[in-house]
This record gives C-alpha cells, sequence and structure tokens, in this order.
C-alpha cells in the first residue's frame, strides 16, 4: 500500500510544467488534487518514474465569469468552487457536494477531475451538461476540446503524454433554466452506480431547450440526444418526461461490475432521469 | 531515488527532515515525528482515518506527501488539547461515549471541528453528510 519510488518535480510555472511533461512523456503523471492518483499509487496500479507536482504552478485557480462563460482554473480545488457556486450556480454546487467528501475537495481540483475522466464522476458529466470545454496546453500551443470530444472512454481521455489541462469553460444555465441533479450511490460521496443531470428552459409553457446526460453507467458521460429529441417543443408532463426518460436510456451503454448490473444501471438512469427531468421542469421559469 | 528536504509546521512547532518523496503525509507524522494520533487505514482516501489540517483545512494524510507540505502548518489530533484542557470536542465525545476503540475518532474530531467552525447549529442531516467520509467500525452510526 506505498507507492513505487518516483522522482518528484514542482514546477512553479506552466512552461516548466510542460518543460517537464515533454522531457519524460509516458514517464510521468501530473499531481493535483491526487485524490485520484495517490490511491493509484498506494495500491501500485500506476508507477510512474516521475511525478510531476503542479500544485505550486502560478496561475491555473482563477475562477471568473464574464458574458455567460464561467472559467475555472485547473488548479481551483473543489472545495472553492463549491463554496462559490453557493450563491451563483446551484447545479454545480449541488453536484459538487456529491464530489467524495470535503477532505478529499479540500484538495481535488476542477481540472484533475476532468483530466481523470472516472465514468462514475459528477464533475465531467457537469461539464458535458453545461456544454463546456477544456483548455489543454503542450509546449507548442493550445488546443480547446469540447466536453463531448474529451472524454474518450474510463479514464481515458484525448490528452497527450505532453498536454496539461489549465481550463475548464463552462456554460452555466442561465437564471430562467431549471436544473435536476439525481444520483445513486451506496453512501453519500461515493462514486454513483448510475446518475443524471438535467437543465430544460420553457417558453410558452413549452420545453425550449434540454440537455440530459447520463453518467455512471458506460465508459464515459452520454449525453441524451433521444430524450432531448421528445422533449423539444412539447409540454412538459409527468408522461413526456417518462416517455423522454424510457427513449434516452433504452440503449444507453451500461456496464456490470461488483456495485451493479448493466440492466440495473440502465433502470436506475431512466429513473433518475425522469426525476432530474421533473425537477428541473419544477425550477424552470417559463420565458413567455 | 533523490530525497528532499521538508520544512512545515505541527501543531505550532518548526520541524525540518529529509524524506523521500513517496513519503506520505500520514507515515511523516506518525513515523519522523512520533505523532501516532494520525491513524492509517484504508490509504486510498475513503476511511477517513487518517484526516489532519493543512492550513485550517481537512485532508486526507494518505494522500499526501510529505515533500507537498513545505511550508504549510498542519494539525493533528495531538494539537486539539491545550496542556491538560481537553479541546471542548473531545471533551464533548468522551462524556457523551463518542468513541469505543478510538481508531476512526482522530480524524473526526477534526473534520467536525472545522465543520462545527462553519456551520455551528447544523442539522442531523447536515452532520450526517459532514461525518459520511468516516468509517466507524464499533459505534453503530448510520449513514
Amino acid at each position: 500500500m506505498k507507492p513505487a519510488p518516483f522522482e518528484y518535480v514542482a514546477p512553479r510555472t506552466v512552461d516548466e510544467a510542460l518543460d517537464a511533461l515533454a522531457r519524460h512523456g509516458d514517464d510521468a503523471k501530473v499531481l493535483a488534487g491526487g485524490q485520484s492518483l495517490v490511491p493509484m499509487l498506494n495500491f501500485r496500479l500506476a508507477r510512474p518514474a516521475v511525478l510531476v507536482d503542479v500544485n505550486r504552478v502560478a496561475g491555473l485557480d482563477g475562477l471568473a465569469q464574464a458574458d455567460g462563460v464561467l472559467r475555472v482554473g485547473a488548479l481551483v480545488r473543489q472545495r472553492r468552487l463549491e463554496r462559490w457556486a453557493a450563491g451563483q450556480a446551484p447545479l454545480l454546487h449541488a453536484g459538487l457536494r456529491l464530489v467524495g467528501h470535503p477532505a478529499i475537495r479540500t484538495r481535488g481540483t476542477v481540472g484533475g477531475s476532468i483530466a481523470h475522466a472516472d465514468p462514475a464522476a459528477e464533475l465531467p458529466a457537469l461539464l458535458l451538461a453545461c456544454d463546456g470545454a477544456v483548455l489543454v496546453r503542450r509546449g507548442r500551443g493550445e488546443r480547446v476540446v469540447a466536453a463531448g470530444e474529451f472524454f474518450v472512454g474510463p479514464l481515458l481521455t484525448v490528452l497527450a503524454a505532453d498536454e496539461l489541462v489549465t481550463e475548464t469553460r463552462w456554460a452555466l444555465p442561465p437564471p430562467a433554466a431549471g436544473w435536476g441533479l439525481h444520483e445513486v450511490a451506496r453512501r453519500h460521496g461515493d462514486f454513483a452506480l448510475a446518475g443524471a443531470v438535467a437543465v430544460v428552459t420553457l417558453r410558452g409553457g413549452r420545453v425550449a431547450s434540454a440537455r440530459v446526460v447520463v453518467f455512471g453507467c458506460g465508459s464515459r458521460p452520454a449525453l441524451l440526444s433521444e430524450s432531448e429529441a421528445v422533449l423539444a417543443g412539447r409540454a412538459p408532463n409527468a408522461a413526456l418526461l417518462a416517455e423522454a426518460s424510457r427513449a434516452g436510456t433504452a440503449a444507453l451503454e451500461a456496464h456490470e461490475d461488483l456495485h451493479a448490473t448493466a440492466d440495473y444501471r440502465r433502470r436506475a438512469a431512466r429513473t433518475l432521469v425522469a426525476r432530474a427531468l421533473a425537477d428541473a421542469v419544477g425550477r424552470a421559469k417559463d420565458q413567455e | 531515488m533523490r530525497s528532499h528536504l521538508v520544512r512545515l509546521r505541527v501543531n505550532g512547532r518548526a520541524h525540518e527532515a529529509t524524506v523521500e518523496p513517496r513519503r506520505s503525509l500520514a507515515d511523516f507524522l506518525r513515523e519522523d515525528l512520533g505523532l501516532t494520533g494520525t491513524h492509517v487505514g484504508c490509504e486510498h482516501g475513503v476511511c477517513g482515518a487518517c484526516t489532519v489540517l493543512l492550513d485550517g483545512e481537512p485532508v486526507r494524510a494518505c494522500l499526501l506527501f510529505a515533500v507537498q507540505c513545505e511550508g504549510a502548518e498542519v494539525t493533528t489530533v495531538e494539537g486539539l488539547a491545550e496542556g491538560e484542557r481537553l479541546h471542548p470536542l473531545q471533551q464533548a465525545f468522551w462524556e457523551h461515549h463518542g468513541l469505543q476503540c478510538g481508531f476512526c475518532t482522530p480524524g473526526i474530531l477534526l473534520a467536525a471541528k472545522v465543520f462545527l467552525e462553519e456551520n455551528p447549529a447544523p442539522t442531523d442531516a447536515e452532520i450526517r453528510e459532514a461525518l459520511a467520509g468516516h468509517l466507524c467500525r464499533c459505534t453503530g452510526y448510520q449513514f
């Protein structure tokens, strides 16, 4: 339960960090919050020769909202975003309260959770629900990757070994939008066996926009375009929400493990989608 | 593997040591400083027995390396009492039978201290959520 030996470097700037990653390539792992990586080191599931500790890198902890986009520096701690979101972004606040426990969130970072890409994690799903993007830097430049393209599979993203997530960008639901978030976990703070996020806007008593994301089921968070298609332009009642949740989860990719079968995950997801949609519709302010 | 010098304060006292980078803060506190009040349970952040305060906030000492704590102020359970005078939380746990074997207790005390400073009048539900990250085998807590 102790890590294999590693060399340790603690760069002070993004350029220094990128240099270290470029130099060591696949032999190096980025250490940010450590709440996902260090357990893997302790279990020896990962044995990087070099740990690049980015916690001292300057300039990665910005938190600012402008023109409807929230920009979160990769090193912003989950607990800090949780506190910020309490007044400003209720969906993010609700989601962050479900991430581990306070002691985990003191160190865990928003960028780290996104880069780690656990399919049962809340933050990747919330980023997808908020039509988000990831700012990635490497030695020779940077790119912006939409959330829908960033997550490839379980613990797998498009990040190359010499790349660093520096920021995530979130299109927070506008004030008139309603949101819902439900998950099933055996204990508060556990990874979700299944979870659903819904964001809905209403106009003239009908659904103007809907975004539904399921997490914990498949290899990455899933945008339920079938649910969205059922809802578009229709007046939301219980029957419609049931139809939307059935349509979106009928062919949902779901995996089996010691915690739950694929069938359980799919059925749980269907119920959670319906509940999240009901909450979202209830919270939405109808715009005439 | 290169060792690193780390300087930090623990319970108000300055310490300096040379450690392997893979030395966890939990093991550093226990083995290098002899402060065995911090317990090692699961070593993957789930059980909460290793919880200490880093610059006043709760963290899992099993998921931090000592080298990462350069310049930091760490508080362990040993830092709660003032001489012979128990911290009010320790006193309350004692009076209300809030522990049996005591393995989970240091982590819970430190987490509860910070929680109550932020939320001095919590509901039962808020308390359960706040302490959900601490596993206790003896006292039959509910979650």
